[in-house]
């Protein structure tokens, strides 16, 4: 009985690794040791904030993050920005609003209450601008790519020269980890694209990693209180269930002697 | 129901309990003979009652937050996620706690596959639980098209369309259902009134399907009939609460491990990009729970074929006490049935399998021989074991066996003899 229940187990996992290489014609995204990894994983602030320094000066001429307020940015287990700096950055978009009492829409500076201000008035008028690709929203990317935070930098990483039989068109580029190698957003990053205010060298794979971990943030932005309320959950669960194990076997003795 | 007779010692317990017979209920629940072997496979009926509810409680907050629109439904989760207090923690116990609910319905039904739960006297019980299975689905079907995702939006239109191979009336059957000619925002306020109704149902359901338990009592790992209350029994309470309560707070340490370290591990990536009628997802695969009957569907070429199958997998479980005759319920003493049921996990698991894997190739090859060994599992081999399998001769009482390690040959009736 019990090699028969063997010899299923591992035709199954047989199985799997046949499958599984028969289907792993995609190339493999490599892993990253990211901070955020693992049951205590925590953000690293300051590359939150130099995330954030990327995002805005580089990735939102084109992406939205339409679910995020600027206050996000002044919130616990974020990039943690002081209340000061929260409402220079806000002020430092337009926002309409309105209408007011005359029935007209206005423009002011923007409030630490206001979300992200878009790049563009509509999914349309962004899809219409960059050749027919809509910029997706990075709200939730991380979330919405397989691979995740992994692959977000992966992508950054993987403009590559095309191999020389590889065909593409006008405003394609060449991306090895990109579905079909073919991605219409040209290399975002480069060397000191940005000046970083903390003083940290601007290079391509730091500034990668930093928006990779502030888009990390900004789709799961209670991932700390989870892994830290998660923590004590589990560890409370131990204790309760060794306490109760014993009162169980306490209990049964009355019951069955032996067991 | 109840084969003792109950006497609140209050004066007013025994005027309110001649009027409303709860204590008595009460005390039934707390004296319920249990056989005393149970093992913990069994411990599954009350982490299934904890899972039903904490899926209510978790679901009544979320609709307080939740907005089925089409156009808001989506950022109304965010919203939940991001600025609700605890949002998170009660999204992920709801989305985690669907899966998890399925692991634990997947173990009592295999547990009740294997010690012969289905049979006489239990019938009922069987299929009142397989009735609820059904709503289970159907309720975790409409709820991952509530967020409104790319994967809810495109599994909604897969699913629905099943319908559609019904000939004459099918395609009127699936504009009813999506109350347009799409799944748009009235498919989607629906799905969220049926998703809030159905596990009211199952709740009702659920009842029954202990009511109708406490008749027979259960069964037990040997599968024979006990006394009751006899030395073979033990009190409900607290001997069964107790390893109830061990193994769900086991079950509790998997599913928080879920919920706070990998709370999307479960589902799509695909259902974080807002539905989007005009771009199709690469593949469109229903949650893992699914997988099996989703193998099954594509592994026959016809439409409607596939439907027809698909249904019949789970109708063909409502048969089955009368599928299998083997009058030995428990397949300790069913040499061969042990095998096969062995082979029917495998079965079931390399259709799961096969099911999240594009339907082409080898993959499309598993899923027909898994499909065909599925159906051939209960219509033919069940049968035919019930007349040619020699069973193993059944242990007198519970205790017999337990005291002696082995069940002594005085002891032992056979059960060609008994039957």
């Amino acid at each position: 009985m019990c090699k028969f229940k063997r010899s299923s187990l591992s035709f199954l996992l047989f199985f799997f690794i046949i499958t599984n290489f028969s289907y792993a014609e995609e190339m493999k995204i490599p892993k990253y040791d990211w901070s955020f990894k693992g049951i205590t994983g925590t953000f690293d602030r300051s590359a939150l904030q130099r995330g954030y320094q990327v995002y805005t000066e580089v990735c939102a001429s084109c992406h939205s993050m339409n679910l995020l307020s600027y206050r996000n940015l002044g919130e616990k287990g974020g990039p943690e920005f002081s209340v000061e700096q929260v409402k220079a950055i806000a002020a430092n978009f337009e926002v309409t609003d309105g209408p007011n009492s005359d029935g007209e829409m206005f423009t002011r500076p923007g409030r630490p209450s206001d979300k992200f201000v878009s790049p563009y008035p509509n999914i349309e008028a962004a899809t219409a601008a960059n050749g027919g690709a809509y910029p997706p929203d990075m709200s939730v990317l991380v979330k919405a790519r397989k691979g995740g935070a992994d692959y977000i930098y992966a992508v950054l990483m993987g403009y590559t020269e095309p191999p020389a039989d590889f065909q593409l068109e006008d405003g394609v580029y060449y991306n090895k980890y990109m579905d079909g190698n073919k991605i219409k957003m040209s290399n975002p990053l480069a060397d000191d694209l940005v000046s970083y205010a903390d003083g940290t060298k601007a290079t391509q794979s730091q500034m990668a990693k930093d928006v990779t971990t502030f888009l990390t943030w900004s789709a799961e932005p209670h991932l700390e209180t989870r892994h830290k309320l998660g923590f004590k959950v589990v560890i409370f669960l131990i204790i309760l269930s060794t306490l109760v194990y014993f009162s169980m076997r306490r209990l049964w003795s009355r019951i069955d002697p032996e067991n | 129901m109840s084969d003792h007779t109950y006497t609140p010692k209050s004066k007013f317990g025994k005027w309110f309990n001649d009027r409303l017979p709860l204590l008595s209920l009460a005390s039934h629940l707390t004296d319920y003979p249990t056989p005393k072997n149970l093992n913990y496979w069994w411990t599954f009926g009350g982490i299934l009652t904890f899972c039903l509810l904490s899926q209510i409680i978790t679901g009544l907050v979320l609709a307080m937050h939740y907005v089925a629109h089409a156009d808001l439904a989506f950022n109304s989760v965010e919203h939940i996620m991001r600025d609700v207090n605890y949002g998170w923690l009660i999204r992920y116990i709801h989305s985690n706690g669907a899966s998890m609910f399925f692991l634990a319905v997947y173990i009592h039904i295999f547990r009740s596959l294997f010690y012969g739960s289905y049979k006489s006297p239990r019938e009922v019980i069987w299929i009142l639980g397989m009735i609820i299975y059904l709503l289970m689905m159907a309720t975790a079907f409409m709820g991952y098209v509530l967020p409104w995702g790319q994967m809810s939006f495109w599994g909604a239109t897969v699913i629905t369309n099943l319908f559609s191979a019904i000939p004459l009336v099918g395609e009127s059957i699936t504009t009813w259902l999506w109350g347009g000619y799409s799944v748009d925002n009235p498919t989607l306020t629906r799905f969220f009134s049926l998703h809030y109704l159905f596990p009211f149902l199952i709740l009702g359901l659920v009842i029954l399907h202990i009511w109708a338990l406490h008749v027979p009592g259960n069964n037990n790992p040997i599968g024979i009939d006990v006394k009751k209350p006899s030395k073979d029994t033990v009190p409900f309470h607290p001997y069964i609460t107790i390893k109830d309560l061990f193994a769900l707070l086991i079950f509790l340490i998997i599913f928080s491990g879920f919920i706070f370290f990998a709370p999307n591990v479960l589902g799509h990536s695909d259902n974080y990009i807002q539905a989007n009628p005009l771009v199709t997802p690469k593949h469109i695969v229903p949650e893992w729970y699914l997988l099996p009957f989703y193998a099954i569907l594509r592994s026959v070429p016809d439409k409607l074929g596939g439907v027809i199958l698909m249904f019949g997998s789970i109708f063909i479980l409502m048969v089955l006490p009368w599928l299998d005759s083997s009058k030995v319920r428990s397949s300790v003493f069913r040499p061969l049935n042990k095998i096969f049921f062995w082979v029917l996990v495998v079965d079931v698991l390399a259709l799961g399998y096969v099911g999240a894997m594009p339907a082409e190739g080898l993959y499309l090859f598993v899923a027909r021989v898994g499909t065909i060994y599925y159906f051939a599992h209960f219509l033919v081999v069940l049968p035919l074991l019930s007349r040619i399998e020699k069973t193993q001769p059944l242990p007198l009482s519970i205790t017999e066996p337990v005291l002696t390690g082995m069940p002594k040959a005085e002891f032992i009736k056979s059960d060609k003899r008994d039957v």
